[in-house]
């Protein structure tokens, strides 16, 4: 194995869970997205211990020889690494839950500003069409679950009061 | 003196075990609270006074340098620990005199101190971390405290927002641990110190490669633009007084990531550049999103990202002026930010809301209230005399001595973020103080100790005006020590039993 230096499986390993994470931390679902960071953790662990070299012994006086004693700090290290990523990922967990039980959903919303921005984007594009009543998909789209709508309200209002 | 050193992380962790115990006692919780948080003010003070020969050292439970953990304060430490204890501790009080205000039973307060304890430590450990490995363990302390604070209450609008903060921070964490490997794997040491020597020796490619990682996982916490987007989302629907300190402190533990990492591990290198124009563009483009706000709380996050940048400015410029610069600016940052939110604070639960558009005439019906956002306000847009001025114009100066065209650029790009700010602020101010009333009835009465502790921290403010001169001799120093480099090796590695 040394020949080959690092571990090649590992590598493998480490590569193919980080990219699995990955994909699955661009979804919607905080659900997924647990499991995705979850994986990319697991994997940056993996490659945290190809950091100790070669494979070596329990490093453990008196038990195996000091030059063949794998390095010890990158399994204290991942340990720590390990019980802290434990930790986020029930809290994650414990937060896809809450959002379920106040949406019945657990998707991760899009940002304010985008929102914001796309809404008065579409109310623009069909304010120059003049087919307000009919809607459109960009309308669509830009009402999907949105929290802004109050926002949005709330600045027609003050611009009424204004006039 | 090295007994000091331990303490801002002992305590209130210590603190914090206590706290949970005493779960169903909150006046006793608020009392460990606040004993936690005043010892720990102490001895961050008695630290700025003794570093000032050399810094100090604890290795943890004596193992030896390289292997073992080691806290190191030295005046850089030092002073972040001041300024932080400090910081949370006026919050503390001003999050005390709210829930004394509000009286109410159900709120979860249980949790709020244990974990406010927890997050202290957690900056503490970051400030003091001897190791890469120890500083992202630091992080990930306070950035487990915070996600619990972000979603206190579990309410709608705070588990969306948190559900962003969470998730890319803890993307984040993931970018600086495997940072954390694989310089080990390149140097095989974690240790500060010894990384300072050996990432010297190794490829420059490779070198260049590690610190990219390092400077991104620390950009996503201190919200430099393009990795700033979460912020502004997710920090305005916290309590007041958590906002107030994350956006106080969270960003700026990223800030001093960085200053330590790029001057005692990596020096000057092409990456500045890079940093130079991520600075200029979270500067401009965070006081351009100020500018189309209309709620304050959304308008003081992007003033947030928009100075971050300044600090940025002075770390990228790699010299002493600009690090001292840099050190003053996150000093008068801190306190200024901070109280800002705790006044954006005070005039929600006066009027019941923050929307620049349903805000008017608080300037006559609330006096001290517009007083107290009116200093801080200026003194965030730099006018003359205050700390934002003296802070800004350091970093200028900096600039101008570096004499290259994109530092001439980004001395620009400062003083026209300077000029929007304050138009920034000026806006808020005509929409909430002067405009006429659009509710004329009268706001909810503010309890006297939230306005107090507000008024603590603007004063705390105004005090760095008056003390700039010797903190900014007092930063000078701590930068060049950080350029020095021996002195914090020498104390780390020569200290070895």
């Amino acid at each position: 194995m040394s020949v080959l230096g690092p571990d090649l499986f590992l590598v493998i390993a480490a590569g193919v869970l980080i990219a699995g994470g990955a994909f699955l931390v661009l979804e919607r679902s905080l659900t997924r997205v647990a499991v995705g960071l979850i994986l990319i953790g697991n994997g940056v662990n993996i490659l945290f211990l190809i950091t100790g070299g070669p494979r070596g012994g329990a490093p453990i006086v008196d038990v195996t020889p000091e030059e063949a004693m794998a390095d010890p700090l990158p399994q204290a290290m991942i340990l720590t690494a390990i019980v802290i990523t434990l930790a986020l990922t029930a809290f994650l967990v414990a937060m896809a839950h809450r959002s379920w039980q106040l949406h019945r959903h657990d998707e991760v919303q899009d940002d304010l500003e985008d929102r914001r921005i796309a809404r008065l984007a579409a109310i623009e594009t069909a304010q120059e069409r003049g087919d307000i009543g009919i809607v459109t998909l960009d309308e669509e789209a830009a009402g999907v679950r949105d929290e802004t709508a109050d926002i949005v309200e709330e600045h027609w209002l003050a611009e009424e009061d204004v006039r | 003196m090295t007994w000091l050193v331990p303490l801002p992380v002992v305590i209130p962790l210590a603190g914090a075990g206590l706290a949970v115990a005493l779960g169903r006692r909150s006046q006793l919780q608020r009392i460990v609270s606040v004993v936690s948080l005043t010892s720990i003010l102490a001895a961050s003070l008695g630290l700025l006074f003794t570093v000032n020969d050399s810094p100090l050292v604890v290795q943890v439970a004596d193992w030896p340098a390289p292997i073992g953990i080691s806290l190191v304060a030295d005046r850089l430490s030092a002073l972040m620990l001041v300024i932080s204890s400090a910081v949370t501790f006026c919050v503390l009080l001003f999050a005390l005199a709210q829930d004394l205000a509000l009286g109410d039973p159900d709120s979860p307060v249980a949790i709020f101190h244990p974990t406010y304890l927890v997050l202290t430590a957690g900056v503490s450990i970051s400030f003091l971390a001897g190791d890469l490995f120890n500083l992202y363990v630091g992080f990930e302390v306070l950035l487990g405290a915070s996600y619990v604070l972000i979603t206190l209450g579990g309410t709608r609008a705070r588990i969306r927002a948190g559900t962003i903060y969470v998730v890319m921070a803890i993307a984040s964490s993931i970018v600086f641990l495997l940072a954390v490997a694989l310089i080990y794997s390149a140097t095989g040491t974690v240790n500060m110190a010894q990384l300072a020597g050996r990432l010297q020796e190794i490829d420059p490619g490779i070198k260049l490669t590690l610190q990219v990682l390092l400077l991104a996982a620390f950009a996503v916490k201190a919200a430099i633009f393009p990795l700033s987007a979460w912020l502004p989302d997710s920090y305005p629907t916290a309590p007041a007084p958590v906002t107030a300190v994350f956006a106080g402190l969270l960003t700026k533990v990223g800030i001093y990531g960085m200053l330590r990492t790029q001057t005692l591990l990596f020096g000057e290198g092409p990456a500045d550049t890079v940093l130079m124009w991520a600075a200029l563009a979270t500067m401009i483009i965070g006081i351009l999103g100020a500018v189309a706000q209309t709620d304050l709380k959304r308008l003081l996050s992007f003033t947030l990202v928009s100075h971050i940048g300044l600090m940025v400015f002075g770390i990228a410029l790699s010299s002493e002026a600009g690090l001292a610069g840099a050190i003053f600016y996150v000093l008068h940052h801190i306190t200024v930010q901070t109280s800002l939110f705790l006044v954006a604070g005070l005039i929600e639960r006066r009027e019941g809301t923050t929307s620049l558009n349903r805000l008017g005439g608080l300037a006559r019906s609330a006096p001290l209230l517009a007083a107290l956002f009116l200093v801080p306000a200026f003194n965030l847009s730099g006018i003359p005399p205050l700390s934002g001025f003296l802070g800004k114009l350091g970093l200028l100066q900096a600039g101008v001595e570096a004499a290259t065209p994109l530092a001439y650029v980004l001395v620009g790009g400062s003083i026209l973020t300077s000029l929007l700010t304050l138009y920034v602020f000026a806006k808020a101010w005509n929409k909430a103080f002067w405009q006429p009333p659009i509710d004329p009835t009268q706001g909810t009465r503010l309890p006297a100790g939230m306005l107090g502790t507000a008024a603590a921290l603007v004063v705390l403010g105004l005090a760095l005006t008056f003390a700039a001169g010797p903190l900014f001799d007092y930063a000078t120093e701590a930068a060049r020590d950080m350029y020095a480099r021996t002195p914090y090796i020498e104390a780390i590695l020569g200290s070895t039993p």
